[in-house]
């Protein structure tokens, strides 16, 4: 399991460049950063080295900050490797919120990044199904 | 009570004294402004009545005729008998100036004196004065009520939140004075320092000079675990104590010694019968220097009937919830900003802090209310803020009978106040978006 961070931005000019200032101030590194929006707000979705450090500063620099456990599969950079990854959690009737991927630098393969229900459930049958999550350090 | 003998009079003798407190008044101004002198001769009334139903013919006073006799018009007393000077907020026009005797201060005192003990308040406790002090007539008269009822009195005035906080717990504040707006606020403020406000020695809070509603006072008396009273007031009036709640949080008892409150519709003007709502008018029995007949608040209201169980025999006005210049009309419904505030803080995951924001969109007026999602809700998914802003515009919808766009905002992102909260942002006169 990972803890990402998900930062409230209302749409407005100048609010994302504050919030990854402040993060680039407190020397947290992002490896990843996604952005879902609405009309009218959106939600930043972020995974960095440190998130007990990112989260505070963002604090102090007036964001509403939470933090979420998701699961990072590393998948094999391969046609059908996310497919493979998506079926276990189907089978399960484990429903997937939402999920993006990053290509780690120097990597064999993309980081896939889900939010899934029951956290705890997902871990084991991917467990079971030989699919390996990547920890914290690993990312 | 802090004046018994006047607080729990009887009705009979009450009504006798206002009827010769009222022949007194009418005889002053008469005299001495020639405003009321030309519209009594106007009104066809001599200035003497043998009963208050006679009353009913006088004419009445509206703050344009205040406005008119900028600065010292509608003064009842030369200026030499004049020790004090306060200023209406000016927030509709132009500003008006109040004076006051030294009689009118002694008056003023025992008011607000009256006020405090009503919520709870004696000699034994320790009085944080939170309200502005200035031309504002709120810190002033807060502060020689307490003063006069034998409080320990901290004439803090706002601002500063942090100091306040850290006041209240050093000082061992009992009575909190300030806007309900600003309790939350210093609520807010003590979390972020790390003090809980409920651990703070604060028993009791008397808010006013603005409309609140029945849950922001459940949330102030959560917050604090303490017991959150309605004063009620207005500097063309008197300023603060000219009504009070009571400890039953029932109504406001009128100070009817001391004034005369009447309930009129606003549109014929003629008295509406006892209990229901209508425009709230007043007449100042006892001030000498800038007294008023018949003055039409704007504020909306009812007189609450029957009697109170605290023993005060005064009737009681229902907690005002708008003043009719506060008033919206959104698509041709009526909407008082304070209705907004009644119904989010009845749904959890937003914060109590909101702004109506009006705006011009091509040639028609957009209304929009923004809300703070609290920093408690879990935000990580779209559906979630979708779902929270899905069911504040259902239950404004559903009590106000109106749909009003519902913009979520970030948390601290609505300007706090420190004193008069601004609940209706209006950006027309801007331009169009």
């Amino acid at each position: 399991m990972v803890k990402q961070l998900t930062v409230f931005l209302e749409n407005s000019p100048g609010r994302l460049a504050r919030l990854t200032r402040a993060l680039g101030d407190a020397g947290v590194n992002m490896r990843a950063l996604m952005v879902a929006d609405t009309a009218e707000f959106g939600v930043v979705r972020i995974i960095c080295d440190r998130p007990g450090v990112a989260k505070s500063a963002l604090e102090d620099a007036g964001f509403s900050v939470s933090v979420t456990d998701v699961i990072a599969v590393a998948v094999p950079d391969r046609p059908g490797g996310l497919a493979d990854v998506l079926e276990v959690l189907g089978a399960e009737d484990l429903n997937v919120e939402y999920a993006y991927c990053f290509v780690e630098p120097g990597g064999s393969g993309a980081v896939d990044v889900f939010r899934v229900e029951r956290v705890t459930d997902a871990m084991r049958v991917l467990r079971e199904a030989g699919i390996r999550t990547l920890s914290a350090d690993e990312i | 009570m802090f004046q018994p003998e006047y607080e729990s009079m009887q009705r009979e003798q009450l009504e006798a004294l206002q009827l010769e407190r009222l022949n007194g008044l009418l005889a002053r101004v008469y005299e001495h402004v020639p405003t009321y002198r030309a519209k009594f001769d106007a009104a066809g009334v001599t200035p003497r009545v043998s009963s208050l139903d006679e009353f009913a013919a006088f004419p009445f006073t509206v703050k344009d005729d205040l406005r008119a006799g900028y600065p010292y018009g509608m003064f009842a007393v030369p200026l030499r008998d004049i020790v004090r000077l306060h200023s209406s907020s000016g927030t509709t026009g132009q500003v008006t100036v109040v004076g006051y005797t030294a009689a009118d201060l002694d008056t003023w005192a025992d008011l607000m004196a009256r006020t405090i003990a009503a919520a709870g308040g004696t000699p034994d406790d320790i009085v944080q004065n939170s309200y502005g002090y200035g031309l504002f007539t709120g810190g002033l008269g807060v502060h020689y009520g307490a003063e006069r009822l034998g409080c320990a009195t901290i004439p803090i005035s706002g601002g500063n939140t942090k100091r306040q906080v850290q006041v209240m717990k050093d000082f061992g504040t009992t009575i909190l004075a300030c806007t309900p707006s600003y309790a939350l606020l210093i609520a807010e403020t003590a979390r972020e320092m790390g003090i809980d406000p409920a651990s703070l020695p604060v028993k009791a809070g008397v808010f006013g000079a603005e409309p609140w509603s029945e849950n922001t006072r459940a949330e102030i008396e959560r917050q604090f675990g303490m017991t959150a009273i309605d004063i009620y007031g207005l500097s063309e009036v008197l300023g603060p104590g000219v009504a009070a709640e009571c400890q039953c949080k029932c109504g406001l008892h009128v100070n009817e010694d001391h004034f005369i409150i009447e309930i009129v519709d606003p549109e014929t003007l003629r008295p509406v019968p006892e209990g229901e709502r209508g425009e709230v008018v007043f007449t100042t029995l006892t001030k000498q220097g800038i007294p008023v007949v018949r003055y039409r608040t704007r504020d909306i209201s009812r007189i609450v009937p029957g009697e109170c169980a605290c023993g005060r025999t005064s009737r009681r006005l229902e907690r005002v919830t708008g003043r009719s210049d506060d008033m919206l009309i959104i698509r041709g419904v009526n909407v008082f900003p304070s209705q907004i505030e009644q119904v989010l803080l009845g749904i959890p995951g937003v914060a109590p802090y909101y702004q109506v924001v009006l705006s011009r969109r091509g040639s028609m007026d957009h209304v929009e209310v923004h809300v703070e999602v609290s920093p408690d809700v879990s935000f990580d998914e779209i559906k979630t803020l979708e779902r929270l802003r899905g069911r504040v515009s259902a239950e404004i919808a559903s009590v106000l009978a109106v749909n009003i766009s519902v913009k979520l905002v970030e948390p601290k992102s609505i300007q706090r106040s420190e004193g008069k909260a601004k609940r209706v942002l209006d950006l027309r006169a801007e331009g169009s978006e």
